[in-house]
């Protein structure tokens, strides 16, 4: 497989803070990879800093070997737990803007003709995350489930190479919640994406992901306790059951994601 | 039943807003005849006859001087200036506020600034507008525009500079330029924070208006209010103050509606 992001040595401080330290990773092309950590570990940071939102301190980030630049590019989207759609938009609008602002630099708009395209590969995106229906509701209007299929179809239009998820289904209920883990199952296979997912949730994690890394501090010192960031310590590849397919359902994955979780010892408690 | 649970309903709603002023009404009636029987030529307390009286010469007789309805002409005088000083507020601080608000190197540069200008008392600036801009209608209207552009102006910045990071960085992700960003996310995300802005401010822009029309004018609501002082004439002063009351809270109505009409996004409305 090819490897799609790869992180050399990166650390992430704030002053005097360490938050993340000695970050080794690839990333495969087409890898589902879920990052989990207790509160405080940097996930977040880790997240920040793959969305170009900030530089890393020091150590560099290579998307298909290319140094990322320190700001946040259409080739890696993201979808946050909230605030990802844009409120004053429709759910049509919303997913037509990222069309609009790659082929109308001054208007931001597009109009007859080239509009009319754009809206028919909006409304294909929109219907393969089950708003076909819903195309003039504002996010206002909509469930928070609804809601974050409209933040995947906005991201997902501009074809990332990289589909960044913050917490994506932690507002949600259980019941939605199983829907959206299909509804993302379904489109990773479907669009050949990478994800990373970013998570409370450690059977989320597993159910979900190819490839489970869990943050926290390796080293402490309980006079200083912000001089040593945390870094990944476990980096667990999860092998699905019924295999090599990508496909595989979520529920099949969920017993897989049990096994695993026994042979390991991971810290649920301190987890929110 | 609680009195935080009491839901009032719409019919009832207007039958309770009615009688506090209803109420008001009544006892100037009462204290307005009661100095009447007294003293039938009482300027302070004039009773409606009076007011209608001298108020029919104003609206339906031209004025001996002018030939104007002197009425007309200080309401069409007055809401002029206040149209053309909020206009221009409002555009401005639409301009200023986006990019103080979503820029950081113009608000660094041009923040301290807009709060400094925005804690001058605009009426300590009076003297200043009409020496530079002579006893016209240009000062009249630049004292609203001082006195509201920057509280409108820090009032947008605060509220694009407050939008939820995410929003900014979702934009970016989607390709958004920093001018794209600031036409098609963070202008519509202003726009009802504008006509907000504006309604807010008309009180303040009231109070300007007036102060400048009575300083110096020859013509306007606030003109006429403090020129028939002199005369003690309550019965035009108390009509004219209804009907700057009445005008200020129909602009108020219709900023309101439009908002909800153009905006309805920002207004929570489920339809």
């Amino acid at each position: 497989m090819n490897i799609a992001l790869s992180l050399h040595d990166v650390w992430v401080e704030y002053g005097d803070l360490v938050v993340l330290e000695r970050i080794k990773l690839d990333i495969e092309e087409g890898s589902f990879v879920s990052i989990i950590g207790p509160s405080g570990a940097g996930k977040s940071s880790l997240l920040r800093v793959l969305l170009g939102q900030e530089a890393p301190t020091r150590g560099s980030i290579l998307l298909d070997d290319i140094p990322l630049k320190p700001e946040c590019e259409p080739d890696r989207g993201v979808v946050f737990q909230r605030y990802s759609v844009f409120s004053h938009l429709s759910v049509l609008d919303n997913t037509l803007f990222g069309l609009e602002c790659a082929q109308a630099p001054l208007m931001a708009r597009l109009f007859g003709a080239r509009r009319r395209v754009a809206v028919a590969e909006a409304e294909e995106m929109l219907v393969a995350v089950g708003l076909g229906d819903q195309l003039h509701l504002y996010p206002s209007q909509m469930s928070g489930g609804m809601q974050q299929r409209l933040a995947i179809a906005q991201a997902l239009i501009k074809r990332p190479r990289i589909l960044l998820l913050d917490e994506p289904f932690g507002a949600l209920d259980p019941g939605i919640r199983s829907d959206m883990h299909a509804l993302i199952t379904r489109l990773w296979s479907e669009y050949s994406l990478t994800i990373i997912m970013v998570t409370h949730d450690i059977r989320e994690a597993f159910s979900l992901g190819t490839r489970v890394l869990a943050l926290d501090k390796t080293r402490q010192d309980p006079h200083a306790p912000h001089r040593y960031g945390a870094s990944v310590v476990y980096d667990i590849p999860v092998t699905k059951k019924g295999a090599l397919t990508k496909d595989v359902s979520v529920d099949a994955g969920d017993k897989t994601s049990v096994e695993v979780v026994s042979s390991i010892t991971v810290d649920t408690t301190n987890n929110n | 039943m609680r009195w935080v649970n009491r839901r009032i309903s719409r019919g009832n709603g207007l039958l309770l807003g009615a009688i506090p002023i209803l109420l008001l009404v009544v006892v100037y009636l009462l204290v307005a005849a009661d100095r009447n029987a007294i003293n039938p030529n009482d300027k302070i307390f004039p009773l409606p006859g009076a007011m209608v009286q001298a108020m029919w010469g104003l609206v339906f007789e031209p004025d001996q001087l002018s030939g104007r309805l002197l009425f007309w002409a200080d309401t069409l005088a007055s809401l002029q200036r206040l149209g053309i000083g909020i206009g221009i507020s409002a555009l401005s601080a639409l301009l200023v506020g986006l990019m103080l608000g979503i820029l950081p190197p113009v608000r660094a540069t041009f923040g301290m600034l807009v709060t400094g200008i925005a804690v001058i008392p605009p009426i300590a600036l009076l003297p200043i507008l009409f020496i530079t801009f002579g006893l016209g209608e240009t000062a009249k209207v630049a004292l609203i525009v001082i006195g509201i552009a920057p509280f409108m102006t820090r009032d947008i910045a605060a509220h694009i500079g407050g939008l939820p990071r995410e929003q900014i960085v979702k934009a970016q992700t989607l390709g958004a330029s920093t001018w794209q960003l600031m036409l098609r996310v963070a202008l519509p995300l202003a726009m009802p924070r504008l006509i907000q802005g504006m309604r807010l401010s008309l009180g303040p822009a009231w109070v300007f208006l007036i102060s400048a029309e009575a300083i110096a004018s020859d013509i306007g609501l606030g003109y006429r209010i403090f020129l028939v002082r002199r005369y003690l004439a309550m019965d035009v002063i108390l009509p004219y103050v209804a009907w700057i009351a009445l005008l200020a809270a129909t602009i108020d109505f219709i900023l309101a509606t439009s908002s909800r009409r153009l905006f309805p996004w920002a207004h929570g409305e489920n339809r």
